[in-house]
């Protein structure tokens, strides 16, 4: 029985379309998988040295204060990355499989997530670096089986609370004030959690406890997958109750009101898209790492540019990047219906400057950061919409990927943004901006360097029209193609 | 108004379609039948230069489909789901369409009126996406979608296929009066060969991407085809 779920899980993974990606693209992701494993690693072997180092106390103590806020990321790491068991459910469901048999194996399956075991490359290194510093075996034991428990009992929280979204939104929101709150030091919710790690280590045995909750967690996951395991239950699609919208006043945009009024529902209604947007938000906020010295590494005078970027090009990056995706599904209405590509590539174009114009009067608050990090995010404002408006819609005539809206799969790091002419194009889009800037401030003074990118961006206004005839003839080119790995869900 | 010449596709070296000569007069209720593969969806999707030909064109209307986009104001159609908004309503969805052909909503809300019988009261006022109808539904929406915009030309494929029997019979009435009436050309696909002996006026077999078959609909047409079609299932390959 076994046998047959584990046949099917890997032809489904071995024969799926996305399997059949370009070597290299495999070896970048192989590589991106070392790197996470590498900082794991470095932090599970270096965390105890660094906290000595830094003579904050007992390096043990400290990791347990801020294990509350490791696990939480690591609950909404999980909530947004990690994909549910219950697909492919279905087919089983009238095969003589007892339906015990077919949860258990769903749910044993989410156990060998990467979610999972990439902690151990933090916990193991960690607990050896203890046991070598003569902490007494057996509380490092405790404490190391209650830390794999917990790991574990998030991995059944997320299954169980997964896709009810107004959970997560409350559950981030009380984080976010628990950071606030810490941050200026109103309340520090750490005191209150390091002790229950603390107990772990120092009374070993309660390493129980968490044990016993990961029991309780599996068995009500898996009473809770069992009971809804039909096809109107939690297998059904949620149907909420919808309304018309008319948005009328795009309309004196003419043709291009008509798709923007459609883009608009198509961010405001499905998982993927709304994703994409506050992925885009969330950038107006990068700026801080480089603008407060925060990182080091980031001081260098041509990093307020790349901030300057990614600080205002957050939807551009994060939306921009996947047109035509967005609207796989129904392209063929889109190659048959009476429009002009023109149009269509038009009203996307509007929907990233209009993103882009709102990101900057957001981001005005990094006047706080002095007039240089302001002028960096409006230089940044002026190349997005002069340059990387054209790039992204250029690039994306190549994006081929079927975007799922309805599902937050892949949102992020998909490979199909990757590809040998989009990571080309990622270079006049970041680094362009970055050696112009460096040229300015170095030959003349950082002020020429803002002029010369900025000049560079309006360069890109008058060339509109030219851009906009390569970029739809290039689209005109890819249409079969793209129209063909549409269909290939 | 369609002209076919010399038209070929193939994938590899299997060759999917190809039909030499094949002329569609203005308002014609044309059907085409064959069994799967035959190449009915690939056919359409030619007229929609959704796939290349490998060799050959089609000229809509003195428009050739593959060269210009000029056939795209008269020419509509329903091929499968992916011709629908799944996040849109359906009355936000025949908007869209409207727009797209220079329809208002008072022009749309007119012709959406004389199907409500079609619509049987479960498409507008719903308060659904287009993604949670059932299938028929959808179907339903797709085709009154494409009679949007006074179109010349509506190309339907399988559009009898997953619609429940009142419904089929009233869709029927609804292509036969959209070419006698109105000098619509209208484009069938079936595997129902009752339906399109019914609804059309001329009939094209395709079997293994050729014309084998090219009948003017007559009382006999019906037993002619079944003949065909039975024994071409015993026919050696």
């Amino acid at each position: 029985m076994f046998k047959h779920f584990l046949g099917l899980q890997w032809k489904s993974f071995y024969r799926s379309a996305s399997f059949k990606t370009e070597i290299w693209f495999k070896i970048l992701m192989a590589l991106g998988a070392l790197y996470f494993i590498a900082v794991f690693l470095g932090l599970g072997f270096g965390a105890y040295f660094m906290i000595d180092e830094a003579g904050w106390g007992d390096p043990l103590r400290v990791v347990n204060r801020f294990m509350v806020y490791y696990l939480t990321f690591d609950l909404v790491f999980r909530y947004m990355l990690q994909k549910m068991p219950v697909t492919n459910i279905k087919p089983l469901l009238y095969l003589p499989f007892k339906k015990s048999q077919v949860v258990n194996f769903s749910l044993g399956k989410t156990v060998v997530s990467f979610f999972n075991w990439s902690h151990a490359f933090f916990f193991i290194p960690f607990s050896v670096v203890l046991l070598t510093k003569d902490y007494p075996f057996a509380q490092v034991v405790g404490w190391h089986l209650a830390m794999m428990a917990i790991i574990y009992c998030n991995n059944f929280i997320n299954v169980m609370v997964n896709n009810k979204d107004a959970i997560f939104y409350i559950f981030a929101g009380v984080i976010i004030m628990a950071g606030v709150s810490q941050y200026y030091e109103w309340f520090d919710i750490t005191l209150y959690a390091q002790p229950i790690f603390d107990y772990f280590y120092d009374m070993p045995w309660t390493a129980i406890v968490p044990w016993a909750l990961l029991l309780v967690l599996y068995f009500s996951a898996f009473g809770y997958f069992k009971k809804h395991m039909y096809l109107d239950g939690g297998l059904a699609k949620k149907h909420t109750e919808v309304r018309t919208e008319n948005l009328d006043w795009l309309n004196r945009f003419g043709n291009l009101g008509t798709f923007l009024k459609n883009d608009i529902k198509l961010i405001k209604r499905n998982k993927r898209s709304r994703t994409a947007v506050l992925t885009g938000f969330f950038f107006i906020f990068y700026g801080l790492l480089f603008f407060t010295g925060a990182i080091e590494a980031y001081d260098g005078p041509f990093w307020k540019i790349f901030a300057g970027i990614f600080v205002t090009g957050g939807f551009l990056f994060s939306f921009g990047q996947y047109v035509p995706s967005w609207d796989s599904s129904y392209y063929p209405l889109m190659m048959s219906q009476n429009i002009k590509y023109r149009e269509y590539l038009s009203s996307k174009w509007y929907l990233i400057i209009i993103a882009t114009v709102i990101s900057t009067i957001l981001a005005t608050f990094y006047v706080y950061f002095g007039w240089e990090a302001y002028a960096a995010v409006l230089v940044g404002a002026i190349y997005n919409i002069g340059i990387n408006s054209y790039l992204v819609l250029w690039g994306g005539a190549y994006v081929k990927t079927p975007i799922e809206l309805t599902s937050n799969k892949k949102a992020f790091g998909d490979k199909q943004a990757f590809n040998a002419k989009t990571l080309l194009l990622t270079l006049p889009k970041l680094l362009l901006p970055m050696v112009i800037y460096a040229i300015g401030h170095f030959l003349i003074s950082p002020l020429a360097g803002y002029l010369f990118v900025a000049a560079f961006g309006l360069m890109g206004f008058v060339f509109k029209e030219r851009a906009f005839k390569m970029i739809e003839g290039i689209y005109k080119k890819e249409k079969y193609k793209t129209l063909l790995a549409y269909k290939q869900k | 108004m369609i002209t076919v010449h010399n038209l070929t596709k193939k994938y590899n070296t299997n060759t999917v379609l190809n039909i030499g000569h094949l002329e569609i007069p203005k308002g014609q209720s044309f059907g085409l039948v064959g069994n799967n593969g035959a190449g009915k969806t690939t056919l359409f999707s030619l007229l929609l230069d959704l796939i290349q030909p490998s060799s050959g064109h089609i000229i809509n209307n003195e428009v050739q489909v593959d060269q210009s986009e000029e056939w795209k104001p008269f020419t509509s159609a329903f091929i499968d789901e992916s011709f629908l908004i799944g996040y849109l309503t359906p009355e936000e969805y025949f908007y869209f369409i409207g727009e797209l052909r220079g329809r208002n909503k008072a022009d749309v809300d007119t012709l959406l009126a004389n199907y409500a019988d079609f619509f049987h009261g479960e498409i507008l006022g719903q308060k659904k996406y287009l993604r949670d109808l059932s299938k028929g539904n959808q179907k339903k929406v797709g085709i009154v979608a494409s009679f949007i915009g006074n179109p010349e030309v509506v190309i339907l494929d399988e559009p009898f296929a997953n619609l429940d029997p009142t419904t089929q019979i009233r869709l029927k009435g609804i292509i036969k009066d959209l070419a006698a009436k109105e000098g619509v050309t209208v484009l069938v696909s079936s595997h129902d060969l009752i339906h399109v002996t019914e609804v059309c006026e001329r009939i094209v077999v395709l079997n293994k991407g050729e014309v084998v078959k090219d009948i003017h609909t007559s009382a006999e047409t019906l037993k002619e085809l079944e003949a065909f079609f039975a024994g071409s299932s015993y026919q050696p390959q």
